[in-house]
């Protein structure tokens, strides 16, 4: 290195990431969806993945609401699964009971998102309650629309933080199937498809052959030790695990500059 | 609305207000409180703001939902301190989740025993409610759930618009308003503005509510705020993270219902006493719809 140094290079310093957490979990969970896919959107984060996998890699993305809107353009970001926003410019508007019999029920749903405060090693969902369901710690919101999600989209993905009392040995509280108990146990109660991915703030985790968490990738700079003490089991790791790809520039720019201008959901 | 609401409830009525996140009967709400029932059985797929402050007013003693929460915000404070200290007073809850809550207004609707939906299994909620059964197929091995019907005794719809035999159009979001309309053996519906009946003839695919159910009609107009009316206003979220706030403590919310409910007579009340400049913040930009040819015959 010489004092002739360009000034520019400051600006790709490969030490500091350029990016925060949170979008890194956003591009992840974009490229988990398919163009030409129908995906059930949350609000929030999920809403971001799904609306930057359209504008990059999957412009026929289908997205749909449970409030029963179906292939939302939604102009600007929605602040509830309700917003105007959704319904202004879809393709179509249904009653909730449609939207979850034709639609959900009928297998036109591919992949739905999910989230909760509890999440065991079969991917199993407590969004219920902290403590005892008759005497709770913690009354949570309840399923909404995520147990029948959980048993009828073709797969689920949950974006979550990781942290150990997320991801207990046992839910207090099964409100929407995962693996069950296994592979087996899903399939033995008929369930539709499974879930396919979890992606916190510190790796992306997949299922095994039995229908077990494991990790798959790990964010950049994120230690093995750091993700097992931040889960409630002895977590199995991929044997060949590798670094989560990181969001190239112009994910980056899409979030920031369109999708979320306000920082909203990205701080 | 002061008439409907005292003719239609009574004390230990069950009562639906409907609309998902869109189109939420607030001002029906609020003159439940006003005229201080007690022992209602409230349901709701999402309980949302409104039956926050219709409990921590005391008017129920149970509540059927399935996702109680502030949409987009957080917690129903109010909500939980019922459920889990028993503030103000104890409440029953009966918990579903939105395709099996939704499922019993279809079958009330539709005057069946049960409806069979595939969720639930795998779940812990049919342990909690015995309502959510598992029944064998009559055609095959097949196993599902079933849920039996509900037929609230009153129901409260909103549309945008209606004639003064209750046939009512809505756009935007229908929620479950289709389904509680023809379920509720009472329904009264509040519309943001009265309509000839030509003007629901000349559209007959979006006419969701049919007259032949409808008891009262009322024309409110912004009846549904904080929450929206498609194309006439939008949510107020200002009020939706202000109630994150008001309804920390019961005593907070006791004030705020002394001040927005008890201390105005009705809804026109209830507007003047809003800053002017916040409703019209909430009005949206134009976006008509091309007009269809129905065709003369």
């Amino acid at each position: 290195m010489t004092d002739t140094e360009p000034e520019a290079d400051d600006s790709i310093d490969s030490s500091e990431p350029d990016y925060t957490s949170t979008e890194l979990m956003v591009t992840t969970a974009a490229r988990e969806l398919r163009d030409d896919e129908s995906v059930l959107v949350g609000v929030g984060v999920p809403n971001l993945a799904c609306n930057l996998a359209k504008r990059t890699h999957a412009p026929n993305l289908r997205m749909i609401y449970e409030s029963g809107t179906i292939d939302s353009n939604p102009s600007s970001l929605p602040l509830s699964i309700g917003d105007p926003v959704l319904a202004t410019g879809a393709v179509g508007v249904v009653p909730m009971f449609e939207g979850f019999s034709k639609y959900l029920q009928g297998g036109r749903i591919d992949v739905g998102f999910l989230g909760g405060a509890q999440i065991d090693r079969y991917g199993n969902i407590n969004s219920t309650v902290i403590g005892d369901y008759e005497d709770p710690a913690v009354r949570l919101p309840g399923s909404g629309g995520a147990c029948e999600i959980a048993s009828n989209a073709h797969r689920t993905l949950v974006i979550t933080p990781h942290q150990k009392r997320r991801f207990p040995e046992e839910v207090d509280f099964v409100t929407s199937p995962g693996y069950v108990d296994g592979r087996e146990g899903r399939e033995e109660l008929g369930l539709r498809g499974g879930p396919e991915a979890i992606i916190t703030d510190l790796a992306v985790m997949r299922f095994d052959e039995d229908g077990e968490l494991y990790a798959e990738t790990l964010h950049p700079g994120v230690s093995r030790d750091e993700v097992q003490n931040a889960t409630g089991w002895t977590l199995a790791f991929a044997d060949d695990v590798e670094t989560t790809p990181t969001p190239d520039t112009e994910d980056l720019r899409l979030l920031r500059e369109e999708l979320d201008p306000d920082g909203v959901y990205l701080e | 609305m002061h008439t409907a609401i005292d003719q239609a409830v009574s004390d230990g009525d069950s009562v639906y207000l409907a609309g998902f996140t869109h189109l939420i009967p607030f001002a029906a709400g609020h003159e439940i409180v006003r005229q201080g029932y007690t022992d209602l059985h409230l349901i709701r797929a999402t309980p949302d703001l409104i039956y926050d402050q219709l409990i921590a007013a005391g008017v129920a003693s149970r509540v059927t939902f399935s996702w109680a929460g502030n949409p987009g915000v957080g917690s129903l404070r109010a909500f939980r301190r019922a459920v889990e200290d028993g503030v103000p007073n104890a409440i029953e809850i009966d918990e579903y989740t939105h395709f099996g809550l939704t499922a019993r207004l279809a079958a009330g609707a539709r005057g069946l025993p049960f409806m069979p939906v595939r969720t639930f299994a795998g779940s812990d909620l049919p342990e909690q409610n015995e309502n959510i059964r598992r029944v064998e197929s009559p055609f095959g091995d097949d196993e599902i759930y079933a849920v039996p019907p509900l037929c609230p005794n009153v129901a409260v719809v909103r549309a945008q618009r209606g004639d003064v035999s209750g046939n009512a159009h809505v756009w935007g979001i229908p929620g479950e308003i289709p389904e509680v309309a023809l379920a509720a053996e009472t329904v009264i519906l509040s519309v943001e503005e009265i309509v000839d009946e030509q003007v629901i003839r000349s559209d007959p695919n979006r006419t969701l509510v049919p007259g032949s159910a409808v008891d009262y009609v009322v024309e409110e107009p912004y009846g549904s705020h904080p929450s929206y009316a498609q194309g006439c206003y939008d949510r107020d979220n200002q009020a939706y993270l202000e109630w994150n706030e008001i309804s920390e403590s019961q005593a907070s919310i006791e004030e705020w219902l002394d001040e927005w409910v008890y201390g105005v007579t009705d809804r026109r009340e209830y507007l003047e006493k809003l800053d002017s400049e916040r409703l019209l913040d909430l009005k949206p930009s134009t976006e008509y719809a091309t007009p269809i040819d129905m065709g003369g015959y």
